[in-house]
């Protein structure tokens, strides 16, 4: 009880708070870091350390990934003897969450740049770096993985300075592996990292940075406490939703647990319950006040996130598909940017179309529903929003091939188109471009960043970058180039629908929309790509794509000719029934269309259409 | 259901004589030593070894009449497999034969065979075999030329075959199988037809014609092997049956072929689903609507076999729609098929009720076909019938 007070007492000293994230390409060592810091300042020993402590879930760890924003308090006790409150803010390292770093970044101070001492400079350093700037954050540089035997920290420091022109020959040189210099990166916070200015007394003002759904607390919202303070009690309004609330609980983070407190003032980071069922009215972004004392104005920047990516998502198995609808209620709950609404296909029956922030964003959603909810899903392929201009004078935003009007009807089309920033070593140079010349990308220009590499500058559509450009880049530059886009308006385009017919019957899931130009090329790689995906049957099966009514190209899967379980083994009729049951769950993991059995990943084929 | 309660459903097989049909599987798990392809409980050992699991499948036998109370049980069929149950020394099957005949009841014609691997056979054993009461020698040729034998690994070669089928037949045995198995790497289609006419011209009563199976596990799955493509399998496999059939063979079951009237009645058994119990290690059990098998552990066996209670594994209750799918998918493996009024007299409900819809998808397809009472494979059918059979499992809530 006494610690508490003790720390309460503490926290409000606003000179002694530190917020700050930390930004990074993938990979560069951004939660390595974060655990480390975490390790130093003692909030965990090294026993109950698990590595990646800010990321959750299974599926961060194992990807190396962060996903969701996160957020730890720790205390550290600077080498000027006075204690320090630091609130790390882990961000979303992927170009699909780009809005929630955005958000997370504007709940900081300061931000700590980890580079990577071998690879240098990023596609996504540069686009992290640019974000924090925007929110006027300062960037602290740190270098990052000098114990590589490649490193090369002085390189590093010069690129730093000579591209993104932040000093950085102080920057601290660390292992984040090892621990090494890891303390200069603590006593840089405390000394580089501005400390909170807000005005404690005045009406609160919180930015949301986050939410998650806890079945027993409501929704649980992450705020930075900008000005004024909150505590159990005070009824705060979402200024941008109006949802109206009582507070239940403040706290604060500790390592993957919540902390109650009595009271979160302006500097702050931390959280509030208030019984809140919805995650939709907490939207990230949107700034907490006090009812009875609102705030004049809100914080900037609240933005509704809308998907970019659309697919159909269906189980497996029809019968569940009510088990799909709770699922995805349920992540819609954590993830507000994840959109769903039911439809129906042909060939696959009930299931749902929907909508992400990219196709990282998609394949995470799918993984999850996958493990956390032991759904078996068929996903058919992602698309882009299509603006459909009709001779009738309607536009439609298409988010579904099958939903293409009659060709007769469509006056023309539209596809949104992205700009993108390509980093990449100067001997690949020619290799990326020949890349994005075939994804039909128009070229804006190319900086050097230093002699040995280059930011390569294309517009291009988006519906070229969704399919498997990122791994076509990566084996192109021998995993050398990195990429950042944003969206960029719309464009005019000679798209056509091409659809795909197995064993002669039209497979609606299959159906995309492509390019005019490219359509013959995609057609007759699709039924390449159909043809090693679908297992040999009972029967011959032809493949064929067309456009319309007119065939385009063909492949045929040969008929199985031998499948006999021979042997006996000596009235071990449980074994002989297991081999069956294997075989079954084989073919249940297909969806019967018309009499071709299909294995689910066949849907996605026409995302590794890339062949070099 | 309660556990070890016969369903209602469940109608006994009766005979004539009021008894009830039961079959007895004794495993020998010794070899000489391990086959690259075998993933059979089996494993060289030593004299003394063998005494001791001798001991112990006399404990089990005896054990067993207590243990079910077997007084309205007759067994029909006796099948010692291995292993290579000719590794006995023959007293010792002996010994084995006499404790069966001690402890249950055997119909007057019961078949009772013993595999035999040539190389462990000398006319002394045979002796033995043939005053013990065994009728039927199971040989394990599985290929007539030494190259095969050898990529095989087995022991012996066709020349130890020939003199030991001979030697059998000079002692009296009557019904002869001889296992060959197809698609050995290296082998051709030619190969393949050489070595069932090389049988077929000695004449045995029956010939089993296995495809090899690369078993996980076993020397080959590591193994790079030149295995023939799935047109020679086809064709070898779719021309068994005619080959056979010219030496008069009729094929009964997916992979056994027979002269008339020796069809094996053990294994026709496991399809129709006579009741069996299996004694040894491993030994698999079908008995009173349950499945299970005894203990895989060499060391629990030895100390338990007395107590078969204590060493059942994986007891597993069957439930109306388990023997249902089981019905189908063993029946369907015989040439003969599955009768749609037995179907409905076991289990009291409409074969067409339960399958009707796979039944007609196949019979569409050309790969099933309904004659009289019975459905089975058609020859088409027949080459991709694993397929077919998986889809006979119905699905669970």
């Amino acid at each position: 009880m006494e610690d508490k007070e003790e720390e309460n007492r503490k926290v409000t000293d606003q000179s002694k708070i530190r917020n700050f994230c930390i930004i990074a390409h993938i990979d560069h060592g951004k939660s390595t870091l974060a655990d480390r810091i975490i390790e130093k300042t003692g909030l965990l020993t090294e026993r109950e350390m698990q590595s990646q402590v800010l990321d959750n879930m299974d599926l961060e760890r194992e990807r190396g990934i962060t996903i969701k924003s996160q957020a730890v308090r720790i205390v550290y006790k600077a080498k000027d003897g006075e204690e320090y409150i630091f609130n790390l803010i882990d961000t979303p390292g992927h170009v699909d969450f780009n809005y929630e770093v955005s958000r997370s970044l504007a709940a900081c101070d300061g931000a700590i740049l980890v580079v990577d001492a071998a690879q240098g400079i990023e596609a996504q350093t540069l686009a992290n770096v640019y974000l924090a700037l925007d929110h006027d954050l300062d960037v602290l540089p740190v270098i990052n993985k000098i114990d590589l035997p490649s490193a090369d920290p002085q390189r590093v420091i010069n690129e730093i300075e000579d591209v993104i022109g932040l000093e950085a020959q102080d920057a601290p040189r660390i292992s984040a592996k090892t621990g090494e210099n890891v303390e200069d990166v603590l006593e840089q916070i405390v000394q580089k990292i501005p400390a909170p200015e807000g005005d404690a007394e005045a009406p609160l003002k919180a930015l949301i940075f986050d939410s998650v759904y806890d079945s027993y607390k409501g929704v649980i919202v992450f705020c930075r406490i900008m000005d004024g303070r909150v505590k159990k009690g005070t009824t705060v309004r979402m200024m941008a939703t109006g949802f109206t609330a009582e507070v239940v609980e403040v706290g604060y983070f500790g390592a993957g647990r919540f902390i109650p407190c009595d009271e979160l003032t302006a500097g702050m980071v931390g959280y509030l319950t208030a019984s809140i069922k919805n995650v939709r009215d907490t939207r990230v972004g949107d700034t907490v006040t006090d009812a009875s004392r609102p705030c004049a104005e809100a914080l900037p920047g609240y933005k509704k996130v809308q998907p970019m990516v659309y697919c159909g998502l269906y189980p497996a198995d029809g019968a569940k598909y009510g088990d799909l609808r709770d699922a995805l209620e349920k992540l819609q709950l954590n993830d507000a940017s994840l959109f769903y609404e039911p439809e129906t296909s042909v060939a696959l029956g009930f299931g749902f179309r929907c909508g992400f922030l990219g196709l990282l964003h998609l394949e995470i959603i799918q993984e999850r529903l996958e493990r956390e909810y032991n759904l078996d899903l068929v996903t058919t392929a992602p698309s882009v929003i299509y603006k459909v201009y009709k001779t009738n004078g309607e536009v439609i935003e298409l988010t579904n091939p099958t939903n293409l009007p009659d060709p007769s009807e469509i006056d023309y089309m539209e596809e949104p188109m992205v700009e993108a920033e390509i980093m990449v070593t100067t001997e690949f140079i020619g290799a990326i471009m020949e890349l994005c010349q075939e994804r039909r990308g128009q070229y804006l220009g190319m900086d050097y960043m230093e002699e040995t590499r280059a930011l390569l500058k294309y517009r291009l559509p988006l519906n070229e970058i969704i399919y498997d450009f990122f791994d076509a880049l990566k084996s192109r530059s021998r995993g050398y180039a990195s990429l950042d886009y944003e969206l960029c308006g719309y464009e005019r385009s000679e798209l056509v629908k091409l659809d795909i017919l197995v064993n002669r019957e039209e497979v609606d899931a299959l159906s995309f929309i492509v390019h005019a130009d490219t359509a013959y090329e995609r057609g007759r790689k699709m039924c390449e790509k159909l043809k090693e995906e679908i297992p040999r049957q009972l029967f011959e099966i032809p493949i064929q794509a067309a456009i319309g009514s007119k065939i385009i190209a063909r492949e045929t899967v040969k008929a199985m000719r031998k499948d006999v379980l021979a042997k006996c083994y000596g009235g071990d009729i449980t074994r002989k029934k297991k081999l069956l049951e294997k075989q079954k769950e084989g073919k249940k993991r297909m969806r019967q269309v018309g009499n071709v059995e299909i294995p689910q990943k066949a849907f996605m084929s026409v995302l590794k259409l890339d062949d070099k | 259901m309660p556990a070890g309660t016969a369903p209602a459903f469940r109608r006994k097989m009766v005979e004539n004589n009021g008894r009830i049909p039961l079959e007895l599987y004794i495993h020998i798990p010794f070899c000489v030593k391990k086959c690259a392809y075998c993933d059979f409980l089996s494993a060289p050992a030593d004299r003394e070894a063998r005494e001791a699991y001798v001991s112990a499948l006399l404990r089990e036998i005896r054990s067993l009449p207590g243990e079910y109370g077997l007084d309205n049980r007759e067994v029909i069929s006796v099948f010692v497999g291995g292993g290579t149950p000719s590794l006995l020394e023959g007293v010792r099957m002996k010994e084995i034969m006499d404790a069966l005949r001690e402890h249950f009841l055997f119909a007057p014609d019961a078949e009772i065979t013993v595999e035999a691997n040539p190389g462990t056979l000398d006319r002394e054993k045979l002796r033995l075999y043939g005053r013990s009461g065994i009728n039927r020698l199971s040989l394990g040729l599985q290929s007539a030329s030494d190259r095969e034998l050898r990529v095989l690994g087995r022991i012996h070669t066709c020349g130890d075959f020939l003199e030991s089928y001979r030697n059998a037949r000079e002692e009296g045995f009557a019904n002869i199988n001889v296992d060959l198995i197809s698609a050995v790497p290296g082998q051709t289609y030619e190969d393949w037809i050489r070595n069932l006419r090389t049988v077929a011209e000695l004449g045995p009563e029956h010939i089993s014609a296995y495809s090899l199976i690369i078993e996980p596990g076993t020397p080959f799955a590591q193994m790079e092997l030149d295995l023939p493509d799935e047109d020679t399998e086809y064709r070898m496999y779719e021309d068994t049956a005619a080959v056979l059939g010219e030496y008069g063979y009729r094929q009964y079951e997916i992979s056994n072929y027979a002269r008339e009237g020796f069809a094996c009645r053990h294994n026709a058994g496991y399809w129709k689903r006579t009741e069996y119990l299996g004694i040894g290690l491993g030994a698999a059990s079908l008995f009173e609507g349950r499945r299970f098998h005894n203990t895989v552990d060499m060391k629990e066996y030895l100390a338990d076999s007395g107590r078969p209670g204590a060493m059942r594994k994986d007891m597993e209750n069957l439930t109306r729609q388990d023997e249902e799918e089981e019905y189908m998918f063993l029946g369907l493996r015989m040439t003969e098929g599955v009768s749609e009024r037995k179907f409905e007299e076991q289990f009291r409900e409409k074969m067409t009720d339960v399958y009707g819809a796979v039944l007609r998808k196949y019979e569409k397809m050309g790969l099933l076909q309904k004659k009289g009472d019975f459905w089975s494979f058609t020859r088409k059918g027949i080459h991709v019938s694993n397929g077919v059979l998986a889809d006979f499992l119905q699905d669970r809530g």
